[in-house]
């Protein structure tokens, strides 16, 4: 029988994960205001540009904005303000 | 961005590409909202036609294969459920010792788990462990750090211990442990999840060089010599195990990989030198030891000199390096001094030039997808000096880097007067001597 060895793990510590609950969703998206948020990666901006048209095509009562954030890969509080002040929902893309 | 809308109160969809996909939901459940609203369109998007786009909006999400609008729209009005509403709180902890097995078993196991780099390594026993530690003087419970793979994920923290069991791994000894607690306490992963497949390229400075027979010589970048070959590797593989992985298609999307990610670490040879060393110029004493951490690896050029012809070949090679990720200049003693001979007697003179002479048509600098996604929403902001590259004609010749971006380093075995310039941002330094 082979002899057995005491290993130590080699992976660092993870951090505790506290859940965060959804907000609540819309029973419609009629007469809404939905932001589409660029997330700034390239071509991004184009790929946004085709959903507000398409929600204008297919859905025109969604009022649907275009908003980029300051910065690529940055919090943008600001930003997130106003979309909590004026917007019903926002659609993120493309990207992380 | 998408779990900070949703806790403002804005329900949320986040599109993301197929490619993406595991990515995404591990992301969405390291905080802790793994129902957050994801839909998925197909890669690529960058170089696709507003037509071609159009088509993935009314085309069927890759993933669910359903229709991508009908799960935007129900991703923001399809009522929530009890799981929704709570979220998921979880404790992951890591042991400090794994079950006894067989050496065998836990070679498997270290493989299976993405544990190693794919080669053999060394099993991190509690003798080998506990032999490494006597490497520093520090406590084996003291934290060096934290490590992630990307921005966008949540800090895994570390200690003395924790690295010392990647360095046992790496095959390390104990010596060189304070300048892997350097590197570990640097903040920078030498595994980076960019799609970019940066590595990093560590360069180490000081008297600890020579004290644990560091090569700055012959084949100073290959695999010529135990300590930098050690350090290099033990480097990579605790960035991979510290900070929770780096599994591809989960914590690792590098689309090409890069060997310089197996191990990049060197020592510079400051005694044949005309120049003052790297570290000294980034603020530390001639007689302390730091390690310095470049993050690319990226692209490499070469060449040799400085010859008749050096300025156009040099200009060259600077106007064809990727815009986003500033040189690091590695230059043989005999190039750099040719260098001095040929009057820059200061490295600095060297690392002016270099940035008076980075240039490219400002059309050509704009037209790269990460110039445009970093570096273009700051110059619309105003910030120089991307503002003024923005306000360039499309044929204007702007200059690309700042000075303060481009670092050289003098290495090699003086068999030839050769220099490469590779793609690193200079992301970290730390003291050895504070590990030691």
């Amino acid at each position: 029988m082979a002899e057995r060895v005491t290993a130590h793990d080699p992976r660092g510590y993870p951090p505790k994960v506290t859940g965060k609950r959804l907000a609540s969703r819309l029973d419609n998206l009629e007469r809404k205001t939905v932001y589409l948020v660029d997330c700034l990666f390239d071509n991004s901006e184009v790929f946004m540009e085709q959903l507000r048209q398409w929600f204008a095509a297919r859905l025109p009562s969604v009022d649907a904005r275009i908003i980029k954030p300051r910065q690529s890969w940055v919090d943008d509080p600001d930003m997130r303000a106003r979309i909590a002040a004026d917007g019903s929902a926002a659609i993120l893309g493309v990207g992380l | 961005m998408a779990a900070a809308l949703e806790l403002d109160g804005v329900p949320t969809v986040a599109v993301h590409t197929h490619v993406f996909a595991r990515l995404a939901r591990a992301t969405a459940l390291a905080n802790g909202m793994p129902r957050m609203r994801q839909s998925f369109v197909p890669q690529p998007v960058v170089d696709r036609t507003p037509d071609q786009l159009r088509g993935y909006i009314e085309g069927a999400d890759p993933i669910s294969k359903r229709p991508f609008v009908q799960e935007v729209i129900e991703g923001l009005t399809k009522p929530l459920d009890q799981e929704d509403l709570q979220g998921l709180s979880f404790e992951r902890t890591t042991p400090r010792l794994l079950e006894p097995d067989s050496s065998e078993n836990l070679h498997r196991l270290f493989f299976e788990n993405h544990w190693t780099d794919f080669l053999p390594v060394v099993l991190p026993t509690e003798e080998r462990v506990e032999r490494m530690l006597k490497g520093t003087k520090l406590p084996a419970d003291k934290v060096v750090g934290r490590l992630r793979p990307a921005v966008f994920r949540e800090f895994w923290e570390f200690t003395v211990e924790k690295v010392a069991v990647n360095a046992v791994m790496a095959g390390a000894r104990p010596e060189y442990f304070p300048v892997i607690l350097a590197l570990a306490a640097s903040g920078v992963t030498a595994r980076s999840s960019s799609t970019n497949s940066f590595a990093t390229i560590s360069v180490v400075n000081g008297p600890i060089r020579n004290e644990i027979g560091m090569n700055s010589g012959i084949g100073v970048m290959g695999p010529y010599n135990h300590a930098n070959a050690a350090i290099g590797r033990a480097y990579s593989l605790l960035s991979q195990n510290l900070q929770g992985g780096s599994v591809p298609g989960e914590t690792y999307m590098g689309s090409l990989g890069n060997w310089y990610a197996y191990s990049a670490a060197f020592a510079e040879a400051e005694e044949r030198s005309p120049w003052e060393p790297l570290h000294v110029q980034k603020g530390f004493k001639p007689n302390e030891s730091a390690v310095c951490v470049f993050f690319g690896g990226w692209y490499t050029h070469a060449g040799y000199g400085p010859r008749a012809t050096w300025q156009e070949k040099m200009r060259r090679c600077l106007s064809a390096v990727e815009q986003y990720s500033p040189p690091l200049l590695v230059l043989d003693p005999i190039a750099a001094c040719g260098f001095a001979e040929l009057g820059f007697d200061k490295k600095q003179k060297l690392i002016d030039w270099c940035a008076e002479n980075a240039r490219l048509p400002a059309r050509e600098y704009w037209d790269n997808q990460w110039i445009q996604y970093l570096n273009r929403p700051r110059a619309v902001a105003g910030v120089e000096p991307y503002a003024s590259r923005l306000r360039a004609k499309p044929d204007d010749i702007i200059q690309i880097f700042e000075p303060e971006e481009i670092n050289i380093v003098v290495a090699g075995g003086e068999t030839q007067g050769a220099w490469k310039m590779i793609s690193g941002a200079l992301r970290g330094m730390a003291s050895v001597d504070a590990w030691r």
